[in-house]
């Protein structure tokens, strides 16, 4: 089975702070990390590759630097590693985000299986994923929490939804993007670093893939923009009220229907 | 991408940008060249900073919209015989947003949908585009997609909007890639401008940052919405709704659903999104009983502290605190607890904390968001009662 996983760099720390006053960003910690989300997706990778044989590559786009966390897939387990990295992609949304990673993957060649991890943590959206299923015209099962293999060559996928779980039967090739604390990710391994230190990291540039016209990257290829940036309002004023429980009950009535709790 | 214009950077400025840059993405190579490279987020702070005008935004050429769309169309999630309330919630925003100027439409794939897409037109709905099908009763987020873009494609709207929920955030985006467009996720906060510009608020860079964030060039302007954001509308009189029953088109890549498992009521608590903690100062058998009474009028779970559990009244399960479960939910109400280190270190993650106790010294009350002062086991029949009252009054308005 040939497993691609996409897995991103994130900021160090998830946040990066505004100065509420001057409404200018402050430097968020320069050293990325992996995105913990897809420590889950890698794992899994990792599992099925024991069970059923195959490969693992893993996949990034992003900056130069962006090669630290593919290396640590690779130090988890991963045979390959693939950098998608290009000026053009800078400013790209989801839609082209999307594309380029669904670009990448076509590059790389289709596999059986694309796993990814539920969301990062700069983005947090949760969208990439099934965008790039959409993009290469495969099916998709999101949440999920279990991959059992299954009679001729069919897979039986777990997703954890609101209020159920739903299992599923699917064909390869599909993409699944797993749901946090679905297994217990392995460490990178020491003996694995030393093994495959000489291993480099494949960078693609633009100009590698099939379309190379930079209009469908970038900020000029996505259809979104941001159009002004600030401060969350701080509403947060604490409150403290004495009386009666009669009294009380009608104050905690009152926090309920505001909070639309009730 | 930001361009630079190197014959008028200097070295102030080049350093000025090199360290406001919050993503670290501007430096000055060997050859004493300004550089971006591709850590940039194009978040602009960098072209505040310029005061020499050596950077410039290039957004490429201008696109326009082709086309005619109109209305507002929202995603509706009717799964497991079940009408999710964010679909109510969209409903009504999506209500105020048109203010009577432009159509409002819901999408209803599902199996046995007809009483909710009444629901929905005596809700405020003007068009129910319902797509009734055996196998739409269990999410599978191809077939779903594939019955929204068949109603999107026909009716043309210029904003969507599903809810931000496990199967929103699964359908969605495949529709967004479908129609070239962007999706914003988890907005907080909607808007039209006068061109039906949608205006769209949400966390961004991490969640200390607000963006407001717009479409352009792209048709239709989609986003989710998370459950409990919006209120929904209340029910009106008998509405002049229209319900327009479609088929489901037939999607090539669709998964098998094997089978639905409905989750456990008791869940483990540490993934509770609301809970009510009791303490010593509301620990009687009585008080026990009520606390379970008000859990299940808010759908709440019961968590406890330590001595509860000592006590033998609870299962070691039900204890919050560092030798108990971490709980993160988006309310938490404390009733007659004390907030000791222990306790107050398992629950810090709670969005809101609501405390209860007739101690004014207690330490809960300097961590909790609301505190009120009374006796703990007072307060429970009679906050039972109003919450009672108020669902009751709720039901019949909607009615």
């Amino acid at each position: 089975m040939r497993i691609i996983v996409c897995i991103k760099q994130v900021p160090g720390t998830n946040n990066v702070l505004l100065d509420p006053e001057t409404g200018t960003m402050l430097r968020s910690s320069a050293k990325g990390k992996l995105n913990p989300f897809d420590l889950f997706a890698i794992e899994q990778a990792l599992a099925l590759r024991a069970c059923f044989g195959g490969s693992v590559t893993a996949l990034a786009m992003g900056p130069a630097q962006a090669e630290s966390s593919l290396r640590e897939a690779l130090y988890m387990g991963a045979d390959k590693a693939y950098l998608l990295c290009d000026r053009a992609l800078i400013g790209s949304d989801v839609l082209a985000t999307s594309h380029a990673l669904s670009q990448a993957i076509l590059r790389i060649g289709m596999p059986d299986l694309i796993l990814c991890g539920k969301q990062t943590t700069d983005g947090d959206t949760a969208q990439v994923g099934p965008e790039i299923a959409e993009m290469l015209g495969i099916a998709h099962v999101a949440n999920v929490t279990q991959i059992e293999a299954h009679s001729g060559g069919a897979l039986h996928v777990t997703a954890a939804l609101e209020g159920c779980d739903c299992q599923y039967r699917l064909e390869p090739p599909f993409l699944a993007c797993m749901e946090k604390d679905a297994n217990t990710p392995r460490l990178p391994s020491y003996r694995r670093k030393k093994e495959m230190e000489a291993q480099s990291v494949q960078l693609l540039p633009l100009s590698n893939l099939m379309d190379a016209d930079p209009a469908h990257y970038g900020m000029q290829g996505s259809p979104t923009r941001v159009v002004r940036v600030f401060a969350p309002e701080h509403k947060e004023t604490r409150r403290f009220l004495e009386g009666s429980a009669q009294a009380m009950a009608e104050a905690m009535l009152g926090i309920l229907k505001e909070e639309k709790i009730v | 991408m930001i361009r630079i214009d190197q014959s008028k950077v200097t070295e102030a400025l080049a350093r000025t940008l090199q360290d406001g840059c919050p993503f670290g993405a501007i430096r000055i190579d060997e050859a004493d060249m300004l550089q971006i490279d591709a850590s940039c987020r194009l978040c602009r702070q960098c072209l505040k900073l310029d005061t020499l005008g050596a950077l410039t935004l290039d957004e490429g050429p201008e696109k326009s919209v082709s086309g005619d769309w109109d209305g507002i169309c929202v995603l509706g999630e009717f799964l497991n015989g079940r009408l999710h309330p964010v679909t109510l919630e969209l409903l009504g925003k999506a209500r105020e947003l048109a203010k009577g100027h432009m159509p409002v439409m819901v999408a209803l794939p599902g199996h046995s949908v007809s009483e909710a897409a009444r629901f929905l037109c005596d809700c405020g709905a003007d068009t129910v585009y319902t797509y009734d099908d055996e196998r739409l009763a269990a999410f599978e987020p191809v077939r779903f997609a594939a019955c929204m873009e068949d109603c999107i494609r026909r009716v043309r709207p210029a904003v969507v909007m599903a809810g931000a929920t496990a199967a929103g955030r699964s359908f969605a985006p495949r529709l967004a890639a479908r129609f070239h467009t962007g999706l914003t996720a988890d907005c907080t906060a909607l808007s039209l401008s006068g061109d039906y510009e949608l205006h769209q608020t949400r966390p961004a860079f991490g969640g200390n940052v607000m963006a407001e964030i717009v479409t352009k060039a792209a048709r239709p302007q989609m986003c989710t919405v998370r459950y409990r954001v919006f209120d929904p509308p209340l029910r009106q009189n008998k509405g002049n709704g229209r319900i327009v029953a479609l088929r489901m088109p037939e999607p090539a890549a669709a998964a098998e659903v094997l089978r639905v498992i409905p989750k456990p009521l008791e869940m483990d608590l540490s993934e509770a999104d609301a809970i009510i903690a009791v303490g010593r100062g509301c620990a009687t058998a009585r008080n026990i009983e009520d606390a379970h009474r008000l859990a299940r009028l808010l759908g709440a779970q019961v968590g406890c502290t330590r001595p509860l559990v000592e006590a033998g009244l609870f299962d070691p399960k039900r204890q919050i605190g560092l030798s108990g479960r971490t709980v993160k939910p988006k309310y938490l109400i404390a009733l007659g607890i004390s907030g000791s280190v222990q306790f107050a270190a398992g629950m810090a993650g709670a969005s809101k904390i609501i405390a209860v106790n007739h101690d004014p010294a207690a330490p809960i009350f300097g961590i909790a968001h609301v505190g009120l002062c009374c006796d703990a086991g007072a307060f429970l029949p009679e906050i039972i009662q109003r919450v009672e009252q108020e669902k009751e009054t709720q039901k019949e308005v909607r009615a």
